[in-house]
């Protein structure tokens, strides 16, 4: 009986009885019940036992009810799930001899502590998956609101960048108006950033920025604008890119997201280097009569908006699971704010790799030393060296011939980084699958995924399948040291 | 490598004097580098406000601009006077159009007609660019660019490409 009702302890009152065989009446005098933990969340279970005291031969057995969730026949009791709101739970323990005595015990039943630092990620085929499919592109859902005001807008699909620094806009997404910033001649200020293979050019503007429970109050952002609207692209923009995406902050299928929210090293995209004259072609003066290069202070330019939350700012991680070879439909996984400043992001064993100050590491291939190479959950491959290095796969047939394609396929490397500090990790292994099999799948997610950087590693969004990466914003300290530093 | 001598008509004063006394004659080259004479150098280091060092590695000169913003673009020219090569570093891009030259039209259209024609684009991704006529790479990030770009059929022999850096 002890065994089938798990906690119910049977305890004679007046010591041994009916030991000689004679029939005694039994009678069951008092039940107890205790619950532990007695406070619990959602979701979670406690575990009740009841004590049964009697006289006489008595039943030691009892049947357990709860006024939520639900329990077992051995007063295991689980909560139900999903409530916002405490919830006080008697659990019942009721004698089966004796129905008329029973005893109460009481669990406490929380909301799931959700933490206020916590964005989910997904990375699935993009904001129109129709007509521009993305691959490899982690999202998060974000709120903006003119600063100040309650007048806000949430924006999902905007791309989680560790590459640069601020959040961009394409303006065709936006249903509110946010003030544009004047630069110091009170003419607009607009701005032209390059990305690798493109450019996107538009007015700087402020928002007030909430994701997750965070929150960052007038951060100068960026309103990406096509090529047809106004102020016209200025030819010093454009020159700097011949990439084949142009103008890709001009509409979302071009961009591949409704926005981009850049949570990398650095604090500003430009830095000093636009604060003194002669400025380069970054930020833009742009009166009636054109737009001509400008410098612009530190607080002016579009900023990291981690930097500028209330707690949490010192960078971020990005956890993303595991992925099979050939990929995974869509993924999910977690952007959390703050190194080292709540239970839920603590550097743990991660090795830190300072980087140098514009956010460069070194990568070791075979030998050969890399010093240019990079993390970056914008780029959506892991693109490093080429197909003339030994050791590194083909490259696709073209015109696919941004892609590797290994003949024997998946194709297992390693790589060793070293930071900034000289000090390097243990060897960083990683597989390349054929692409074009890849893409064949239909997937969005692939560990698998790379192609050619001649010079350099880019450890792109590949790298991050089965890593928590934690990325440390230039002069925040952290239990790690003071940023810019990857660890992972 | 060895700093120009002054003796030769390549060391590095009597390059720029006789190429500011051209600059005197000929107008500006409308647009820069690849492809074109050594004087373009001078163009682009007025253009670029830069200053400028020349090296001469025998098989070739280096001539290694560095901008007020810290951006460097070094222009690599043949014994026969023609910019073979450019490379650049720094926080921002070039003018990859006055530094291509002619050759900008042509990678553009290089890399739009791949990226049409590819299932699936590499986004915030290198240029890799291979061509017969033009090769362009450039990598990086935000605040840190890295770049060259040469024409095969204009690089001396006996010169390595991954010497245009």
């Amino acid at each position: 009986m002890l065994l089938a009702v798990a906690g119910v302890i049977a305890m004679a009152a007046c010591g041994s009885s009916s030991s000689g065989g004679g029939t005694t009446a039994s009678t069951i005098t008092s039940v107890t019940v205790t619950c532990s933990p007695s406070t619990i969340q959602y979701g979670q279970t406690s575990q009740c036992s009841a004590t049964v005291m009697g006289t006489g031969s008595f039943s030691s057995a009892v049947t357990w009810t709860a006024s939520a969730g639900s329990i077992s026949a051995s007063g295991l009791f689980t909560a139900p799930s999903g409530g916002n709101v405490s919830l006080l739970v008697i659990v019942t323990a009721t004698s089966t001899q004796d129905t008329t005595k029973s005893g109460m015990a009481n669990i406490t039943v929380n909301p799931v502590q959700q933490a206020n630092n916590v964005a989910p990620v997904v990375v699935d085929s993009g904001p129109d998956p129709q007509k521009a499919p993305t691959v490899n592109t982690p999202y998060v859902t974000i709120t903006i609101c003119v600063p100040g005001t309650n007048t806000c807008q949430k924006i999902n699909h905007v791309e989680v960048d560790t590459g640069s620094p601020g959040l961009r806009i394409v303006s065709a997404v936006l249903t509110i108006t946010l003030p544009p910033q004047k630069d110091s001649s009170g003419n607009p200020l607009d701005e032209c950033l390059v990305f690798l293979d493109g450019y996107v050019w538009g007015p700087v503007a402020t928002a007030d920025i909430t994701i997750a429970g965070e929150k960052a109050s007038s951060v100068p952002v960026q309103i990406m604008i096509p090529s047809s609207s106004s102020p016209p692209v200025p030819h010093s923009c454009s020159s700097q890119s011949m990439g084949s995406n142009g103008n890709e902050g001009g509409s979302v299928d071009t961009f591949g997201a409704n926005a981009l929210i850049g949570v990398g090293l650095l604090q500003q995209d430009c830095g000093p280097a636009c604060t003194t004259s002669p400025p380069p072609d970054a930020y833009y003066d742009c009166p009636a009569s054109g737009c001509n290069p400008t410098t612009v202070s530190l607080a002016q330019q579009v900023t990291n908006p981690v930097s500028m939350f209330a707690a949490d700012n010192n960078g971020v991680l990005i956890q993303l699971p595991a992925l099979p070879d050939g990929g995974s439909l869509t993924v999910n996984g977690s952007l959390i704010f703050g190194i080292g400043t709540q239970s839920n992001n603590g550097l743990g064993s991660a090795m830190v790799y300072p980087t140098n100050n514009v956010g460069d590491f070194t990568t070791t291939f075979n030998g050969t030393s890399y010093p240019a190479s990079f993390i970056d959950s914008g780029s959506n491959g892991l693109f490093f060296l080429d197909s003339k290095t030994i050791g590194v796969p083909p490259t696709c047939p073209k015109p696919n011939d941004t892609w590797y394609c290994p003949t024997t396929s998946p194709d297992n490397l390693t790589a060793v980084n070293q930071g900034s500090n000289g000090q390097s990790g243990p060897p960083t292994n990683f597989s390349i699958e054929d692409a074009n099999n890849l893409f064949n799948t239909n997937n969005s997610a692939f560990s698998t995924l790379g192609g050619p950087n001649p010079g350099s590693f880019d450890w792109g969004l590949s790298f991050f399948f089965g890593k928590s990466v934690f990325t440390a914003i230039e002069n925040k300290s952290t239990p790690g040291g003071t940023g810019p530093y990857w660890a992972y | 490598m060895n700093i120009f001598k002054f003796s030769g008509i390549y060391s590095k004063r009597a390059a720029r004097n006789l190429l500011s006394s051209l600059l005197l004659i000929l107008p500006l080259p409308a647009m820069a580098a690849l492809g074109d004479n050594a004087a373009s150098v001078l163009a682009d280091q007025a253009r670029i406000k830069g200053t400028l060092r020349s090296v001469d590695a025998h098989t070739y000169v280096m001539h290694e601009i560095t901008a007020p913003t810290g951006a460097v673009v070094r222009e690599y020219v043949s014994p026969a006077g023609a910019v073979f090569g450019v490379a650049w570093e720094g926080p921002f891009p070039p003018n990859l159009q006055q530094l291509l030259g002619p050759y900008y039209q042509q990678a553009q259209q290089a890399q739009q007609a791949a990226a049409s024609a590819q299932q699936q684009r590499a986004r915030r991704a290198p240029v890799v660019i291979e061509t017969p006529g033009l090769v362009m790479y450039q990598t990086g990030h935000v605040r840190s660019f890295h770049g060259q770009a040469y024409i095969p059929q204009l690089v001396p022999p006996g010169v390595q490409a991954s010497e245009i850096h």
